[in-house]
Order: C-alpha cells, then structure tokens, then sequence
C-alpha cells in the first residue's frame, strides 16, 4: 500500500500519478514498453492521429542541439482507422489513462477523428492546435484567440470524452490563449508545445532540417514552459498539463509548484528510456522528504 | 533473450587507426546479443549534447562480452568518445536495428562492399559469413570491395582473413582509383548477392547496379536519429510499397532498417 497518495483529477479522470508522455515521444507506449512499465504511468498520451494517414516531412527531421532537439516530423500517422485498430487495443491491456492526441489540417479532419473516437475506450483528447511543423497544421488554429475559441467549440460539441486543447508557447500571450480555450468550453490545457527553432549547418551552408524550422524541445525551453503553465494555470480554472523540459522528478515537481495538475516527458525519454519511471519514484521521494499526504496539495502553491 | 536496454559499459581500449577514425573495444552485456549489422546508441557525458549517437557495430566479441566500434570523428559528440581512455563509464542503448540477412548469402557469391566510415560494419558480417554463424550454409565466396579516401586502409587487413579484399581509392594511392563500383569493373568481379554499407552515392549506384544485373543488394542505411527504438519517427526513408507500421511510404530505419533490400526504399 503506497503511503503516499499521488492521485490527480482532470475533469473528473482520476490519474494514479501525474505523470505523463508528452504526445510524439512516445508512440503508442509500443515501442518504449521494453524500457518502462506503462502500468506504472498516470497516462500515455499518443502521437497525433489524423482522419487519414500522414506521410509527414522529408528527412532530416531531427536535429540536435544545445541541451535540446529541434524536430519537425510533421505528424507522420497511421490514420485513425489503422490507430482504433491496433494502438487502442495494445494500450488497453495496461492499467494507465489513454489520452489520444488528435491532429488536422481543418476543423472536419479534427471533428471527423473525435467522432470515430466517440464509441473508443479512451479517456480523454488532446486537440494538437499547434504543431509548429505542418502547414495548415492546426499551428494557425493555436495563435489566434478567435480562432482557437472557435475550433475548441466545434470539438467539444461533437467529443464525447472530456477534451485538453494543447497550446502552442509561440504566441505573445499565453493567458489570453488559455482563456479563449476555457471560454470555449476545453475541459483542460496543457502546454507548451515546441517552441518554433532553425539549424543551419554552416558546413554544407543549408538548413539542418529539411523542413527549414522545426520545433525546439528538451531541457533548453524548461524556463519558458515554467513560465507560461504559470501565466496560463493563474488564468483559468481549468486543469493545467504541463511540459517543457522535464529531464526529472524535480522539474516535474516545480511545474506542478508553477501549476501544473499533470505533468509530462517528452524529449528526455529519447534520452534516457527510463526517465517515467524515474519521475514517478522520485514525486514520491520527494512527498516522502516534505511530508507531503496528497501531490495534489502542492498544485500551484507557488504565487 | 534479446532486450534492448541501455547500461553503462566500460571502454577496454582504444587507438586513432586513421586520420580522426577511431577504433574502440567496449565491455558490454550487449555483445551477447550483438547481430551483424545492428548498432548501438552511444551518450556523452557532455550534457548539453542530449542525443545519442548512433555507431555500428565494427565487431564482437562474445567470449570476452566485447563490442567493437569504428567511427569517425564528425562533431563533438564523438570528439569526446575519441579522448576516452580504458576504464571509462560510457552509457550505450542497444542493440538496435535488424542486421543483414545472413541467409541470404548461403550457396551465394557474394560481394561485401564498404565505403568509408561504412566499412566498419562489413567486418562482424565478414566474419559471420566466413564462420557460417547462421548455420546457413557456407558462402561459395566472399568478395570484399572497399572504398577510401587515400592509402590510410583501416580494418582492410581486419577483413582479409574473412575473403578476398579489393581496394578503392578516391586519390589513386591504392587499389583502383576511384569507388568500390571502379574497383568491380577494373578488377572484373561478379557475384549473385550484395551487402553493403557506404555514403548515399554509393549506395545509389549499387541499387542501380544490382537492379541492372537482377542481383539482391541488402544496404545499410543512415539517417539523423533521436530515439533509436521506433518512437519518434526521426529517421524514417522512403519505402516502395505502404509500410506495415507506418501505414504511409517511410519505415524508420532504427528499427525496420537499417539494411533493408535496396530494391523495397526510395533512395
């Protein structure tokens, strides 16, 4: 029996712990189940999944950088066909939340893939309006107030699990951004998305990525992300997702501090397979050191 | 039994055997499950170089649970790998990637072919092939076509205990000069089957060439990579036909690949 208790609630979905993939670094958990047990997580959060099949952009995709990566994949996916077919079925045998994160190119790609969702033992979406690497991604949908308040709308008519929309941090005014999603009805945000980078090789003097930009991730944007759950969890009533960086327990602790109700890996499970399962011992480490009963009692206590 | 995993192992020992190429022996469980072929992941300890770095495997070791990488030094991550001496912790994720169909070489006359910092991989599968590993049966020969810049020949006396070497040299100073396929036409060899590891260049004019002639060419690919294990579709290559994971023309190549039949991507 744990002593601790390490439950979180959004919108009415209790988690086991806060912890969880950042959508795009994980897959379906298939691939990462070698390293990490997925019954250990509070949720996997999936790559983004499409109406159609995706190709995404041409290689190279990724590119490293100073304490973090630059990518853009763009959204390469099955469809959702292909996706209820064998990623639901494989990440139901765990004992985890599903959080399925949903991509388009137009409000009906969106709306059509949260309808074939509808009937789906899935737990929650995550809208993905601001990928920075498609065009006509979404990324349009994320950086104007009105347009994201009128997309959240659409979405959340037709969904039937409670919906997060996922904010991008390339905008002026991360608060304002969280209140249109609220106003519109998201039952929960989480951000940051990447933020928009560029790499040039100065040897072959060309982009290093064939998509020109791509987006930034990794330990080097944690102070930004901090930031921005802060300005966007002191904005709205809504739960806070929050990711950015977190290489750790201790970044996972400070996000939920700046607040943050959950909290998720993404760029450091390339680098180290193991990080999930690090952070979820070492919340627990931590309550243990500060005589902490509930982790949701340290959400946003920092003002 | 195979598992990928990532562990710290221990640098044996290593030597500069060419102009910024290096060759490094590490103590590793890995080498228990080490293919032909297959890579392993390699981390700095220079933190603010988040990625590992992908290396072939050059050979293993399985006795002494050794692994064997050759690789050049190309930018800082594997500027630090070339300043660790014996006894050094280095972290690795492994083993990765599918290998070469040994099968496919039995009964076969067969040409392995290695351009530059591809030629390290040649070597395990060399001596795979020579020792009939697979219980496959026996090659009816082994031709080993190798390219390089200049007379610096790393690994080249390695090979020449697993089949016949033949040189290709960019400036002329040994062998042919020219590319591996100079080194073929000059030297006037043939084959049924090709496996192959080298720049895009050269693993072009293999496709081509193995096409012309209706022969089977297994290449090993390369492409910038971030997880290694297939989740975040960094490094994918186009395929011919829809893909069975991806369900769009891109298999990712650490883990589909990276040697794939030249005939099945787009390259």
């Amino acid at each position: 029996m744990n002593m601790f208790n390490t439950q979180i609630t959004i919108a009415g979905v209790t988690f086991k712990n806060p912890v969880m993939t950042a959508s795009g670094t994980f897959g379906s958990g298939m691939e990462y189940s070698e390293f990490v047990d997925l019954n250990s997580l509070g949720a996997v959060v999936t790559k983004g999944v499409a109406n159609v099949p995706w190709e995404g952009n041409p290689t190279p995709r990724v590119q490293e950088t100073y304490g973090g990566m630059l990518n853009a994949i763009g959204l390469q996916n099955p469809g959702i066909d292909v996706f209820i077919e064998r990623d639901i079925p494989f990440l139901r045998q765990y004992d985890t939340r599903i959080i399925v994160n949903v991509c388009g190119r137009s409000a009906s790609d969106y709306v059509e893939v949260v309808e074939k969702l509808a009937d789906q033992p899935v737990d929650m979406l995550e809208i993905n309006v601001s990928c920075p690497n498609v065009k006509h991604g979404g990324i349009a949908f994320g950086q104007d107030p009105k347009c994201l308040f009128d997309i959240t709308k659409e979405i959340k008519a037709k969904a039937r699990q409670p919906i997060i929309m996922k904010l991008s941090p390339n905008v002026t005014d991360i608060a304002e951004m969280a209140k249109a999603a609220e106003a519109a009805g998201s039952d929960a945000i989480s951000l940051i998305n990447t933020i928009t980078g560029m790499k040039i090789d100065i040897h072959k003097r060309t982009f290093a990525l064939a998509n020109k930009t791509g987006g930034l991730s990794g330990p080097a944007i944690k102070p930004v992300a901090v930031r921005m759950v802060y300005q966007a969890a002191n904005a709205v009533k809504i739960p806070v997702i929050g990711m950015g960086g977190i290489a750790n327990a201790e970044d996972a602790i400070e996000f939920m501090l700046a607040g943050a109700t959950g909290i998720a890996v993404g760029a450091m499970n390339f680098v180290n397979p193991y990080t999930m399962a690090e952070v979820v011992k070492g919340i627990e480490a931590y309550m243990h050191r500060y005589h902490i009963e509930n982790i949701s009692d340290i959400i946003g206590t920092v003002k | 039994m195979e598992q990928k995993r990532k562990e710290t192992a221990v640098v044996y020992k290593q030597q500069e055997i060419a102009t910024e190429i290096y060759d490094m022996w590490i103590t590793t469980s890995l080498a228990a499950q080490a293919k032909p072929g297959q890579f392993i992941s390699v981390y700095t300890h220079d933190k603010s170089a988040l990625l590992p770095r992908p290396i072939s495997i050059c050979e293993t070791d399985r006795e002494n649970g050794r692994l064997r990488i050759v690789y050049r030094v190309a930018g800082k991550g594997t500027a630090e790998f070339s300043r660790y001496k014996a006894g050094r912790h280095i972290d690795i994720l492994g083993t990765l990637g599918n290998g070469f169909p040994l099968e496919k070489a039995k009964g076969k006359k067969v040409f392995l072919m290695g351009g530059g910092i591809g030629i390290p991989p040649m070597l395990e599968l060399a001596k795979a092939i020579a020792n009939n590993a697979g219980n496959e049966g026996q090659a009816a020969s082994v031709d080993i076509i190798v390219g390089y810049r200049d007379k610096e020949l790393f690994l080249a006396e390695d090979l020449s205990q697993y089949g016949k070497v033949h040189i290709a040299t960019e400036d002329g100073s040994a062998g042919t000069k020219g590319n591996v396929m100079d080194a073929i036409a000059a030297e006037g060899l043939e084959a049924d089957v090709i496996f192959a590891c080298g720049p895009m260049p050269m693993l072009r004019a293999i496709k081509k060439y193995a096409t012309e002639k209706g022969m089977e060419a297994y290449i090993s690919l390369e492409e910038r990579m971030a997880c290694g294990v297939g989740a975040c579709l960094g490094c994918v290559v186009k395929t011919r036909e829809v893909d069975h994971h991806s369900h769009v023309n891109n298999a990712r190549i650490c883990t589909d690949g990276p040697v794939y039949a030249a005939q099945d991507v787009e390259i």
